[in-house]
Order: C-alpha cells, then structure tokens, then sequence
C-alpha cells in the first residue's frame, strides 16, 4: 500500500477505489449502456413497436406532403410507406445490434 | 345494476385540461398541467437548495438524495457522450428531473400528470431533436450530412440508404416523444379503469364485494408498477438524449 503522502489528492481517490471495490461496494454499472435498461418483455416489445410506429408515420407524412407538393396523389406516400417500414426495421435493428452503430 | 347510471368508465377524462388558480388562470388560460409544472420544477429546486443548505462533509439524508441526483446525472453524461458531456450536464439533468417529477407528481390523486399530453412530450423530444442536429451541424459543419451515408455499401443504393437514414433519424422524434406520452397514458388509463371497476362493483351488491376487492388489489399493484415506469421513462428519456447527443459529438 502507498504511503500517504498528505492529502494528495490523487493516492487517497486510489486508496478508496480499492477499498471499496474490495468491499464491493463499487457495484458494477447495473444498466448496460443502451436505453433498453434491462426491461420486461412487454417493455421491450413496446419499444419495438414505438420505433417501427415511428419511423412508419414519419415517412408516410414526408410521403403525403411530397404527393401534395408535386400533385402525384399517391405514388411517392407508397413509395415512403416501403422505404418507412425499412427505416422502421433499422430502428430496431439498431436497438438490439451488438455494439450499437 | 344498481350502477346503471355511471355504468360507462369515462377513462379519458382525467387528461382534460381545465384552467387553475381561479378567475386569474382563467384569464391568461394558466391550466392544472402548467400548475404541475411550477410543482415539479419548485420540488426538484427545492430538493436542491434545501438539501445543499447544511453543505456537510458527512451529508444528511437530503443533501445525501441531492448529491446522488446530480452524481448520477453526471456520471450518465460522462459515460455516454464522453468528456465533453459534461457541456451538456445542465440540459440533461433539467430534462431528467423534469420528466421525473412531472411523472411521480401524477401519482397523488388530484395531481395531474403533465407528461401524459403529447404536446407536452412533443415538445421536449423536437427541443432535444433541434438541439442534436443544432449540435452536430456546429461540431462538424457540413462533414454532418455523412453521418446519413453508411459505409461500404455499393454505390447504387446509396440513394435508397440516405432516405431511409433521414426517415430513421427524423423518427426520433416520434418515438421519443411516443414512447414517454403512451406509457404515461396507458398506466394512468389502467388506474382509472380499476379504479371505476371498484366503485361499480362495490355498488352493485354483496357478492361483487370480492371483486371489488380484488380490483382496488391490482389499483395498488398498478401504483407500485407506475412508479417504476415513472422513473424508467425519465430514466430512458435523459439516456436516449446522452446517446443522440454522442452521435452528434462524434458522428459514430
């Protein structure tokens, strides 16, 4: 052990570290990092389905607004419709991807 | 049925937004959900100041729930964004403690839970999404837009990608929004349903009084569950932006 070498900050942040993984007091991060904070099935099946939700309404609405702007009714809201459900698919992807990204 | 009259569970109604404070609210349309604003953030300013007051080197219980709050906000910041999160340590600790109380205020009776209105969530969620992009645009200028672009994928799909990427970025703010606003809903929705089921059942007659009881068992279970939905949600919400806002710092 280190000698104590008068309030030096440092040494006495290490010597407590010790101690208290020694204790086990320094609990290791009980939450993995992601959001999906160890919830129940049913929060996890709700997550999925907020994120393919989500991503389903944003890309209809870019779809309709682009069919209003151009005044082709209702080809390009199908066409956000697929590309919504992909984007929604890659949402929960990246929910459960290992290593996030 | 003895309960003909009321026999229709008005589940809905208890999200009305009525004015407050009298004639004086009423005028400037100041209503309950604003009033449980000022509650949550005076409660959580109040925890603070009151508890920070001895300032001890051997805190007290209050000072000790104080220190906690911030430790675990910061060490959320720094954990998730880096060195640099300790920038956004004021933002994410306003937001986290915002939503928390707003959530746990909802629990009392005759509180109202302003998170349960979608404006509300609506409204935080596009302020955390303007601020990411606000973010990154600054930290990266135009080297930002390639965070839309994957790498290594033939070039031919990249424009499909790119869409897809724009949708899946612009949906954070549905579903950050959503997903606070609905779990909200749904558990104060749950409450008044049993909580209707005990009164109905509990008028009806002698032989319902079990059921009744067993409804007014699962309002207590479902306050215990709403708790922790309260605090997981915050919870969520706050890491949700300490993600976003790393993505924004250092684009993957």
């Amino acid at each position: 052990m280190e000698k104590d070498t008068g309030g030096t900050g440092g040494s006495f942040e290490e010597r407590l570290k010790a101690a208290r993984s020694k204790q086990g007091l320094d609990a290791p991060p009980a939450k993995p990092p992601s959001g999906d904070a160890g919830m129940s099935p049913w929060g996890i099946g709700m997550r999925v389905g907020i994120e393919l939700v989500s991503a389903l309404v944003v890309a209809v609405a870019i779809g309709y607004g682009l069919d209003r702007w151009f005044g082709t009714k209702p080809i390009l809201t199908a066409l956000f419709v697929l590309l919504g459900g992909a984007a929604g698919i890659l949402n929960v992807w990246r929910l459960f991807a290992p290593g996030r990204g | 049925m003895a309960a003909e009259g009321s026999s229709s569970i008005d589940a809905l109604g208890q999200f009305k937004l009525t004015t407050a404070l009298g004639p004086l609210g009423a005028s400037v349309n100041f209503t309950q959900a604003n009033l449980m604003m000022v509650v949550a953030g005076a409660a959580m300013l109040g925890l603070l100041w009151i508890g920070m007051r001895p300032r001890a080197m051997v805190p007290g219980r209050l000072q000790a729930a104080a220190e906690m709050c911030y430790e675990t906000v910061m060490s959320m910041c720094i954990e998730q964004i880096g060195q640099e999160g300790k920038k956004f340590f004021p933002l994410v600790f306003t937001l986290f403690f915002f939503i928390l109380f707003g959530n746990l205020v909802g629990v009392f009776p005759y509180f109202f839970t302003f998170t349960s209105h979608i404006a509300v969530t609506l409204a935080l969620s596009l302020l955390v999404f303007i601020l990411v992009t606000f973010v990154a645009l600054k930290e990266h200028g135009w080297h930002f837009f390639s965070y839309f672009v994957p790498k290594g994928i033939p070039v031919v799909l990249t424009p499909l990608l790119v869409v897809i990427e724009v949708i899946s970025y612009l949906s954070r703010i549905i579903s950050l929004s959503v997903r606070l606003f609905a779990n909200m809903m749904a558990g104060h929705v749950m409450l008044e349903v049993f909580g209707s089921f005990v009164v109905m059942l509990g008028g009806a007659g002698f032989i319902f009084l079990f059921p009744a009881g067993l409804s007014l068992a699962v309002n207590v279970v479902l306050i215990g569950f709403e708790l922790l939905v309260a605090t997981l949600q915050a919870y969520v919400f706050a890491i949700l932006t300490c993600i976003y806002l790393h993505d924004a710092v250092h684009l993957h």
